[in-house]
């Protein structure tokens, strides 16, 4: 396994080890480039994750301390919890669910399509679905994606059999159990998925796609990837030229190090990505790296959320098997017929008791909620998630007041649901609900949303350096040699989920950024 | 269909002969003038027996789950005798709660919370203090600390834990027979 010297100038420092920083640093390993990749996390593997949803949260939840603000309910039941997502080698690659769904056409296009809207801040992609299709295909073919390259659906769960019959019921033609980053059948050195249940706290068969165990070990077999856990990144430095020159970061003893490096990518998710690049100011750069557009931060989008539950006479046990294996497409078209731009997926979704407990409806108490818990194993689930628009207002922010534990200021998430989020929030339910009472649900309950596990859009890619942060290759407008490999560089969310997405332009990054390396441009 | 077995490991008369076999705090349950199944309120250092009756009777009032016998909520509560312990603010916080709780029963009911015979009237009395921290602490630990308890987990039909079981695949996860013919 290599081992770079921290004066070693000629690496590439990836700062994350998730869907974007974890493929990124196999990739380009695999062309030869020398790769340190700080994660903020420990390395757990598959032995150590743990089939408890409390547990397995303390073990890989990113728990440092962040605010909130804003109309979002995640703000009221979870004020210093707005995303859910992995600090652990592999990041939210750990406990993603596997949905692995290609934008649509017209979600690279949302300005143009959707035409502007008062509140939204719209934009098109500098890239076409045309121009990321043959990255798609990469993406889908390393992660083994069901319904592509040949490999079957997996098998369909309880909880997918009752979505299928009211999808059916209710008219639906699209459904089926979704085209899912887990193994179906071996491949890969993979087994094929065991129907533990509990995707979202470590696929304890490995037969789930995450970098932790499907990228990482092979970049690292290459000699030219050095992966350093408990590694958190303070600040990104630069020289007088402008150009990045090294990463200062708490190793695990909470020394301050500084890996020099030739070039830098943030992938540390929409959150800690913007933070890092603020937390970065200088006198040269004083509202942040790359920001000379003010758009660091801004735009944070986080889906269009929401969950339906419902009850029936007769048992289902929707925790057994496969989180995410079921979904309903017939919604993700754009048809403002129905009240709101983009749609939205329906995909099944199950909660074991304590975080159903917790989820189900926050803070509620007394009878009427006891009488949903009871009902739990008689319950089917799913959950709805939809494009929501950026907007300028909706931010992540330095805190003016709460400092971590290295006296840097921890970031603040702001955010406000668009009319368009509200309206296509309130279809979803109906529709959710009229997908279980068709098939005889004797109760239903429209879900509140989680705290955000898609997080995107905080340093957008722009075709211009006025409207975003990074160019069409995650390149940051400003600096040549600082690029953002994770979801904040989504101009748009889609309907859709985003891990493929940021897998595809990690592994087209890898090779913009090895040949621009080749050519002396970086 | 694969149904799950509701009965728990922890019968109530599993949990009284647990009880039963401690004697010294039997003993000093009978010398408190307390029946036996309080005797785990005698357990308590720092807050009072009284104070941890009336928390479990809250605990019950938040999430009533009639099949749950008594000891699910003592084993939610219990830790906040600890908590009280270590943080006199934490201490004063539910020594003030339950005060303003008993007292509000006093001025409407002529009783002390726990004595309250029917829980509409415990509720109401709750729902004028759901807006206070010791109201909104009790809620959110609550939340843990009664619905992670692995023992209470087959009674609501969830299994927990399942990969060291080798997963659903061949223990029901598509065993569903009753859905309408698609």
């Amino acid at each position: 396994m290599a081992k770079f010297d921290l004066n070693d100038d000629g690496v590439v420092v990836i700062v994350g080890s998730g869907a974007g920083g974890g493929t990124l640093g196999n990739e380009l390993a695999q062309k030869g480039v020398k790769v340190v990749i700080l994660e903020a996390g420990a390395r757990n593997e598959i032995q150590d994750f743990v089939n408890n949803e409390w547990d397995s949260f303390t073990q890989l939840a990113w728990k440092d301390m962040r605010t909130t603000s804003g109309s979002w309910r995640v703000a009221r039941d979870f004020p210093n919890l707005p995303a859910w997502i992995v600090k652990s080698v592999g990041g939210s690659t750990v406990h993603w669910a596997g949905a692995s769904l290609r934008f649509e056409p017209h979600e690279f296009k949302i300005r143009s399509t959707y035409g502007a809207m008062p509140g939204a801040n719209m934009l098109d992609w500098p890239i076409t679905l045309a121009e990321m299709e043959p990255w798609y295909a990469k993406a889908e073919n390393k992660m083994g994606v069901t319904r592509t390259n040949n490999i079957p659906g997996l098998p369909g769960n309880n909880n997918f059999k009752v979505l299928e019959a009211g999808a059916k019921k209710v008219g639906y033609k699209e459904v089926h159990t979704g085209r899912m980053a887990i193994n179906s059948e071996p491949r890969d050195g993979r087994g094929s998925c065991q129907q533990i249940g509990f995707c979202f706290q470590g696929c304890k068969s490995g037969a789930k796609w995450s970098t932790l165990y499907a990228e990482i070990p092979k970049g690292e077999a290459t000699g030219n990837l050095e992966v350093r856990p408990n590694s958190m990144v303070l600040k990104i430095e630069h020289d007088a030229s402008g150009k990045v020159t090294a990463v200062v970061y708490a190793d695990e003893a909470g020394k301050t190090q500084r890996q020099k490096a030739r070039v830098v990518a943030v992938a540390g998710n929409s959150i800690e990505s913007p933070r890092l690049l603020l937390n970065s100011a200088s006198n040269a750069f004083p509202d942040g790296l790359a920001n000379s557009s003010g758009q660091v931060g801004r735009n944070y989008m986080r889906h269009m959320t929401g969950s339906v539950y419902a009850v029936f006479d007769k048992s289902v046990h929707m925790y057994r098997g496969t989180t995410m294996a079921g979904i309903i497409r017939d919604e993700a078209r754009h048809d403002p017929s129905r009240g709101f731009m983009g749609g939205y997926e329906m995909e099944t979704l199950s909660l074991g008791l304590p975080f159903m407990a917790a989820f189900l409806n926050p803070g509620a108490w007394g009878r009427s909620f006891t009488s949903a818990m009871e009902q739990y194993p008689q319950m089917a689930g799913m959950w709805l998630v939809g494009e929501d628009l950026p907007q300028e207002t909706n931010r992540v922010t330095l805190d003016s007041v709460a400092k971590d534990t290295f006296g840097l200021p921890v970031a603040s998430v702001h955010y406000d649901d668009h009319p368009n989020d509200v309206a296509m929030r309130d279809h979803a339910y109906k529709q959710g609900c009229a997908v279980y009472e068709s098939i005889g649900a004797t109760a239903t309950f429209p879900t509140p949303p989680y705290p955000s596990t898609h997080n995107m859009g905080t340093n957008r890619m722009s075709e211009k350096a006025r409207d975003g942060v990074v160019n069409k290759f995650g390149q940051t407008h400003d600096i040549k040699n600082l690029f953002v490999s994770d979801g904040s560089q989504f101009t748009s969310s889609a309907a859709c989920n985003p891990t493929l997405t940021i897998v595809a332009l990690a592994v087209r990054q890898a090779d913009h950024i090895a040949g621009a390396m080749q050519r002396k441009d970086i | 269909m694969r149904e799950v077995d509701r009965r728990g490991k922890y019968s109530r008369r599993i949990f009284l002969q647990g009880a039963a076999t401690a004697v010294p705090v039997v003993a000093v349950a009978a010398s408190a003038g307390l029946g036996i199944e309080d005797a785990w309120a005698n357990e308590a250092t720092t807050l009072t027996p009284a104070t941890m009756t009336t928390l479990v009777k809250v605990a019950r009032d938040i999430y009533p789950h009639d099949f749950l016998v008594d000891s699910y909520y003592i084993t939610a509560i219990k830790p906040w005798d600890g908590k009280a312990a270590k943080d006199p603010a934490v201490k004063a916080m539910i020594e003030n709660g339950v005060q303003r709780l008993d007292q509000d029963a006093k001025d409407r009911h002529k009783a002390a919370y726990v004595q309250i015979p029917w829980e509409t009237d415990r509720i109401a009395l709750l729902q004028g203090i759901e807006q206070t921290d010791f109201f909104k602490s009790m809620r959110s630990d609550l939340v843990v600390s009664l619905y992670n308890q692995e023992a209470l987990w087959p009674k609501f039909g969830y299994e927990g834990s399942s990969a060291e079981h080798g997963g659903y695949i061949n223990r029901g996860f598509a065993d569903i027979d009753w859905l309408p013919k698609a």
